[in-house]
């Protein structure tokens, strides 16, 4: 019988839902990494037991996490020991170090700062883990400061993919309010040159030869609280999503505006249609319609909650343009929270799960692709990502 | 041998309880303490001092003998009291926030 494992990220730590493919009764399993701020986990679909966690702190830096049994034990890969040229030993498991080398790297340079000066890059944390959709052992990661690490040892060891951080625009990148971060990365399934990976606030950026070169996607894109509207990067995306099905239509959430692609990037146009508000963070694409498309509408990027207190998701059958809400088994008063933009997935059992975390601790999900919705986890620390593995 | 106290996340992430004993060659300072630290604790690398540059973080204090040594040069010797076992080293994450 098949079943789901929801994955839940926390700011004090992750939670591991369980259910079978009824999705009625669920197990709450955790915290893990208590105390911690759990920015993402996400499993290897070539192997759905190996499931990578990203543990971090202001205080003691970034941790990876890698667990080989569905997430009930957890090891801290690696721990290799070599030598810096003091003789000090040096670690390598959790070790983000960006790749100036003359060879392989681009120096590191700076980008704008909240005041418009120019500042150096600084690793602070993971935001996002994309598992390989072959290997169980490579994984992808987008950090704070923007950039993209891959690890094919299984997060024991990272490199930086640097041709991103250094296309030259750079010194244009500037942080959001959540800091400078790469939040997003899409693996084309038919294509396994192809990467998409977005960066608020910079925009969309597309590598076509696995990782070593990048070009902006942000055709399209319009945003009227930078200098230059239309500039090539500079733009806050909040999060993209996309269909496997059909892997060159592409649906993005800006920090305002709802906008698609329907050619990997290329030119983007607006769909946010008869959507209440069209400012937002989280998105994603039924699993087994690539047109069937769910956002959560928040008031404004100021209040960052729902619009009158009722916490509705939105759901366009037409690849955008006209939206229907969602209410069904959802708070509609009183309700101030946000859901943060790694904070929705679906399932791909036969009838579409869909699940969103919220900053108030919540977990819902809906077993029928949206119409209906139930809480399956209440009182947790604030969510900052929700994955979902659908197993045989 | 030398004492060393981590803070509860450190020491949850370390798989460790109570206080850590390590023996440490040569001169007894930070950086040889957090070097036989790290070396049996490789998790740990990172977490109070930067990769590559071994910096201290920002948000991480060093006490010892009621003395803040979180500025001092890491090859500066230890107390006495530390380096003979008398007194823990004591590894803080700073108090920030309420």
């Amino acid at each position: 019988m098949s079943s789901v494992r929801v994955l839940v990220g926390t700011r004090k730590g992750a939670f591991i839902l369980k259910a079978d493919g009824k999705r009625k009764n669920w197990e709450v399993n955790g915290p893990y990494f208590t105390g911690w701020e759990v920015y993402h986990l996400k499993g290897s679909p070539a192997d759905p037991n190996r499931i990578y966690a990203s543990q971090s702190s202001g205080w003691f830096g970034q941790v990876l996490q890698r667990s080989n049994d569905g997430g009930t034990t957890w090891e801290a890969p690696g721990g290799g020991v070599t030598a810096s040229p003091q003789g000090w030993p040096m670690g390598e498991s959790n070790r983000f170090v960006y790749d100036t080398s003359p060879e392989t790297g681009k120096p590191l340079t700076t980008h704008q700062w909240y005041d418009g000066t120019q500042h150096p890059w600084e690793f602070k944390r993971v935001w996002h883990l994309e598992p390989s959709l072959t290997d169980p052992d490579t994984i992808y990661a987008g950090v704070e400061d923007a950039a993209l690490f891959r690890s094919t040892d299984g997060a024991h060891s990272w490199q930086e993919l640097a041709g991103l951080r250094g296309h030259g625009t750079g010194p244009k990148w500037q942080p959001g309010a959540g800091g400078m971060c790469l939040h997003t990365i899409i693996l084309d399934p038919a294509n396994p040159e192809r990467i998409y990976t977005a960066i608020s606030a910079a925009g969309a950026f597309r590598s076509d030869d696995g990782g070593k070169t990048w070009k902006p996607i942000n055709r399209g894109l319009r945003s009227l609280y930078i200098p230059d509207p239309t500039a090539e990067v500079g733009h806050c995306v909040h999060h993209i999503a996309m269909n496997p099905l059909r892997p060159g239509l592409l649906f993005m959430q800006k920090h305002w505006d709802v906008m698609r692609s329907d050619d990997g990037g290329e030119q983007w146009e607006e769909v946010s249609g008869n959507l209440p508000t069209d400012f937002g963070f989280a998105i994603d694409v039924h699993a087994h319609e690539p047109e069937t498309v769910y956002v959560v509408p928040i008031k404004s990027d100021s209040e960052h909650f729902p619009l009158d207190g009722k916490l509705r998701v939105y759901r366009s059958r037409t690849g955008g343009n006209e939206w229907e809400e969602l209410t069904k088994g959802l708070p509609q008063r009183n309700c101030y929270v946000n859901v943060l933009r790694d904070a929705m997935a679906v399932d791909s059992l036969d009838e579409c799960g869909i699940y969103f975390g919220t900053t108030g601790g919540q977990v819902y999900a809906s077993a029928d692709a949206g119409d209906s919705w139930a809480p399956i986890a209440e009182h947790l620390p604030p969510v900052l990502s929700v994955e979902v593995e659908t197993l045989a | 041998m030398i004492r060393v106290m981590l803070p509860t996340h450190l020491r949850n992430l370390a798989q460790v309880e109570g206080e850590i004993t390590l023996e440490v060659d040569g001169t007894v300072t930070q950086g040889s303490v957090l070097d036989a630290l790290e070396a049996r604790y490789p998790v740990l690398r990172g977490t109070i001092r930067e990769h590559d540059t071994l910096k201290r973080r920002a948000f991480i204090r060093v006490f010892a003998c009621q003395e803040d040594l979180s500025h001092q040069p890491p090859d500066a010797p230890l107390p006495e009291a530390v380096a003979k076992g008398f007194e823990p080293l004591m590894i803080i994450g700073a108090i920030a926030g309420g």
